[in-house]
């Protein structure tokens, strides 16, 4: 990543002087409020034409709410917006992708079984009967090459990986003629390649005069993306417009989390113990039936931490329910003396496993259930909070409000119902469960995906913590950064196979994105995109 | 103008309840339309209805002995219900008790002369194995191999009619008529009349123990879903199935056990039925209360008691209904209830609101 400065053009100068160029987009005194949060409070924001506009804060900050009351998804309990100077009152994304303003969420909406110019023309008026697919293609494909959107319009959308289905909901918006385009953490998704790819794009669609709003937490991105940055925490404006150029990683920082971040992690040098987890020739198939994990074996010793490398899709999330025991496999998985290769859930959590799942809402937690009842998930069928057959409430409500305050778990009460918290706050009720038993080994998949810096810093000191305090850890992350700097080895796995193991210290992070790509194939990054879940044999 | 839908963030039990009241309201207000349409006085008629379901001790009493086998068999519905397990088949599992029941008298299983303190505790038994019976065959077919419950509960339904008929056309027929002999005194449920000896007042009241046992049985369940580790489990599987696995939950087996103590409760109904109300076995012991009780569950929004007072206000229209005409008219009223409450869970879960501008292309 180059330096912000002498990647964009110099913004135009900020500051209240007369002559400010007309905001092609501008919010003024926004308000709204859900039950029990006020997500945006009096949030004044201004995106001038041609520019790249990062706004930046932590999970649950309010960036998502003010743009989808932009985009039309919500409705502002006060305040106006206005785009090119003119008040307007969006009442659905469609109104406002007819005035020119599209947003590219992080969920997409494409049509799986359709090829990439069907979900394009999807919803629109102009071919009225007849589709004339040729022409159409060439349009699409001529708009995409135009801002370096490489994908193929005839591929249906099923067929591509994550990052071509993001680039096909920005060719929608294009077609549609969106000249504000607002990108809710497009970076998310997509493999460090595909990142790179991603900047190129927005710098020549703002080059091009179209305005972007750029959505993260990722203060790397946002410095080398950005030509202003607003700062949002606690449905607030911190920091409103700074140009990029002067900002720095710490000042941001503290901007978005109210204080200074340490950055680097205090890794306490510990001899590992006893072999806690024991994989020896494990194979396993995918929901697909496909072959996931072969003849895998790993060991993981108290008080160390395995950090597995791997792009998606090559066993890493199958791995993990393998040895949670909730996936059934052909091999041995024991952890202590206690096999759990096939055994119920119960055994292996019994044996002391502690997992932090990939997906948080579906399995890590029951969201119409309250955060007291998350909380006591693994813990409710033993003393003090089992009494016999009963539940002890007083005892579970108890342990419930404990764990809410040690790990802050920002929610109104214990009673609210665990879909209403954010996605960092999840993470935190997940962690604050998993950890409190006191676990022999854990398993934690992708504990930072998504979250903040202020939310990543305390799912950090807490593996590390428990690393001391002798937890065998296997830490599955697609960040390199976050594996370098909490493992004390590194395993990389692509297509169900071990392919190297590194010390931490002396491991190299190109030999490690070569390997979890497929090995020696000097193609360039380029050539390289994330396989997509269950597709093996189609990397490098 | 368009209508559009915009999901809720979260509801207040208040507002649950709010449009749960208006729904049955809504109901009463269509049936009364549809009774004024076909040429009669919807405002008489209603009122007719709470004077014959309620007017009088005697009513009272009549509409609790209807809403009895209701309670029972809306606890069975609610329970399944609570882990998403969808029951249709608590008509079968009521039967199934009956006969269960019945078979104690009529094989008989116990030998003649034994005291009513052993023979109704047995009948009971026998009843709940039966209607379990009924319900394991479901839960087993949906844990082990994926088959779905809606449909084989549907279908052995008219299995157990057909099962009932065989044993009252041929076995137990007394007479060559469709029904069983009658039941010796000591098989019989006792009632609030057979005290009238010593308390007039309670003459001619037909409420028997069942009441009881549907009173218990809703405590129990109560008692069980809210403050037990059985409870807490049938809610996590209710709510995400694949979280309850990750929690360690064997939820295979909790699909057959909660079938069959499902089925247990509809042929406990059943017991209470044949042995406090017929007390025989005979064709046509249910006008459908095992789905009238899919009815009650959801209006109840299957908390157990709830499901009672739900099964007094349907016991009410069923008693009712009769005096004003035996088919038709009660059994659509209840049919609007239960649109009238399908359709209010789309106000509970989205807001309405009418967009007079038409959406620009």
């Amino acid at each position: 990543m180059t330096d912000a400065a002498e990647a964009t053009p110099p913004p135009p100068e900020a500051g209240p002087a007369a002559g400010a160029p007309v905001p092609a987009l501008e919010a003024r005194g926004i308000v709204k409020a859900f039950p029990g949060v006020l997500a945006n409070d009096a949030v004044d924001f201004d995106l001038r034409p041609g520019e790249i506009h990062a706004l930046l804060g932590e999970n649950g900050a309010g960036k998502s709410t003010l743009m989808n009351i932009l985009a039309g998804l919500y409705r502002p309990d006060a305040g106006e917006i206005l785009l090119d100077g003119r008040p307007v009152a969006f009442r659905s994304p469609r109104e406002a992708i007819a005035a020119g303003l599209g947003m590219v969420h992080q969920h997409f909406t494409l049509v799986p079984s359709q090829t990439v110019t069907e979900n394009v023309l999807l919803g629109l008026s102009k071919p009225r009967f007849w589709l004339r697919p040729a022409a159409s293609d060439a349009e699409v494909a001529g708009l995409a090459s135009r801002y370096g959107l490489k994908v193929d319009p005839e591929a249906r959308i099923w067929q591509l990986s994550v990052g071509e289905q993001q680039r096909v909901e920005i060719l929608k918006l294009l077609y549609r003629g969106a000249r504000i385009l607002i990108m809710d953490e497009p970076t998310a998704v997509l493999a460090p390649q595909e990142i790179e790819a991603m900047m190129r794009t927005l710098r020549s669609m703002a080059a091009d005069g179209r305005s972007i709003v750029f959505i993260s937490h990722k203060l790397g991105e946002v410095l080398a993306i950005a030509d202003r940055i607003t700062v949002m925490r606690h449905g607030r404006v911190t920091a409103a417009g700074i140009p990029a150029a002067g900002a720095t990683r710490t000042d941001l920082a503290k901007l978005m989390v109210g204080r200074a971040v340490f950055d680097v992690l205090d890794r306490a040098p510990i001899e590992p113990g006893p072999v806690v987890l024991d994989v020896r020739g494990v194979s396993a198939e995918n929901d697909r039936a496909l072959p996931a994990l072969r003849d895998l074996s790993l060991q993981v010793r108290a008080g160390e931490i395995l950090g597995i490398a791997a792009v998606a899709g090559n066993g890493q999330s199958e791995l993990a329910e393998v040895i949670t025991a909730l996936r059934p496999c052909r091999g041995s998985v024991r952890i202590g003396d206690q096999e759990v290769a096939n055994r119920s859930t119960a055994t292996a959590i019994k044996a002391g496993v502690a997992h932090v799942p990939e997906d948080r809402t579906g399995v890590g937690t029951s969201p119409n259930l309250s955060l007291a009842d998350n909380l006591i998930m693994k813990r409710y069928t033993a003393p003090p909070i089992a009494r016999g057959w009963f539940i002890d409430d007083d005892a579970a409500r108890h342990m419930a409000q404990g764990l809410k305050d040690t790990y802050s778990i920002a929610a109104p009460s214990i009673d609210t119902e665990a879909r209403l918290l954010s996605g960092g706050n999840l993470q935190r009720l997940i962690i604050a469960r998993e950890i409190d038993t006191g676990p022999r080994l854990m398993v934690a998949v992708q504990p930072t995906r998504g979250l903040d810096v202020g939310a990543i810093e305390t799912v950090h000191m807490t593996l590390l913590r428990r690393r001391e305090a002798g937890t065998a850890i296997l830490l599955i992350s697609e960040e390199l950064d976050e594996l370098l700097a909490l493992a004390d080895r590194i395993a990389v796995l692509y297509e169900g196979r071990i392919v190297g193991m590194f010390p931490a210290e002396t491991a190299d992070i190109h030999e490690i994105g070569l390997l979890m790509t497929g090995g020696g194939d000097p193609g360039g990054p380029e050539a390289v995109t994330a396989a997509t879940p269950g597709a093996s044999g189609d990397g490098a | 103008m368009t209508l559009v839908l915009e999901p809720r963030e979260t509801v207040s039990r208040r507002f649950v309840w709010g449009v749960t009241f208006a729904a049955l309201l809504v109901a009463l207000l269509i049936s009364g339309i549809v009774i004024w349409w076909v040429g009669g006085d919807p405002v008489r008629s209603f009122l007719h209805i709470v004077d014959s379901a309620f007017g009088s001790v005697g009513v009272i009493s009549d509409t609790l002995v209807k809403a009895t086998p209701l309670i029972l068999t809306g606890l069975a519905c609610s329970l399944a219900f609570r882990m998403r397990l969808w029951n249709i088949g608590a008509e079968g599992q009521f039967l199934l008790g009956a006969w269960g029941a019945s078979a104690v008298v009529l094989f008989p299983l116990l030998p003649a002369g034994t005291p009513a303190i052993i023979v109704i505790p047995a009948m009971m038994l026998a009843g709940a194995v039966a209607g379990g019976l009924w319900g394991f065959i479901p839960g087993v077919l949906r844990a082990r191999l994926g088959v779905s419950e809606i449909i084989v509960t549907l279908m052995l339904n008219y299995v157990a009619l057909l099962w009932i008929q065989y044993w009252v056309f041929g076995a137990w027929s007394e007479a060559g008529f469709q029904q069983t002999k009658p039941f010796p005194p000591e098989a019989v449920l006792p009632r609030l009349t057979d005290l009238a000896e010593t308390f007039p007042a309670l003459g001619g009241l037909t409420v028997h123990l069942g009441l009881i046992f549907g009173i218990v049985a809703a405590s129990i369940m109560w008692v069980a879903l809210e403050r037990t580790r059985w409870g807490y489990e049938i809610r996590l599987i209710g709510d995400s199935p694949r979280a309850a696995e990750y929690a360690g939950i064997d939820i295979r087996r909790k699909i057959i056990v909660v079938f069959v103590i499902s089925g247990a409760l509809a042929g406990l109904g059943g017991m209470s039925e044949v042995s406090g109300v017929v007390h025989r076995l005979q064709d046509h012991i249910s006008p459908g209360y095992g789905f009238t009780a899919i009815i009650i569950a959801y209006l109840a929004r299957f908390g157990p008691f709830r499901v009672i007072v739900a099964s007094i206000l349907f016991g009410a229209l069923i008693l009712a209904g009769r005096e004003i005409q035996p088919q038709g008219i009660p059994a659509m009223v209840q049919g609007i209830i239960l649109f009238a409450l399908v359709g209010s869970d789309v106000l509970i879960r989205y807001r309405v609101r009418f967009d007079r501008r038409l959406a620009t292309a």
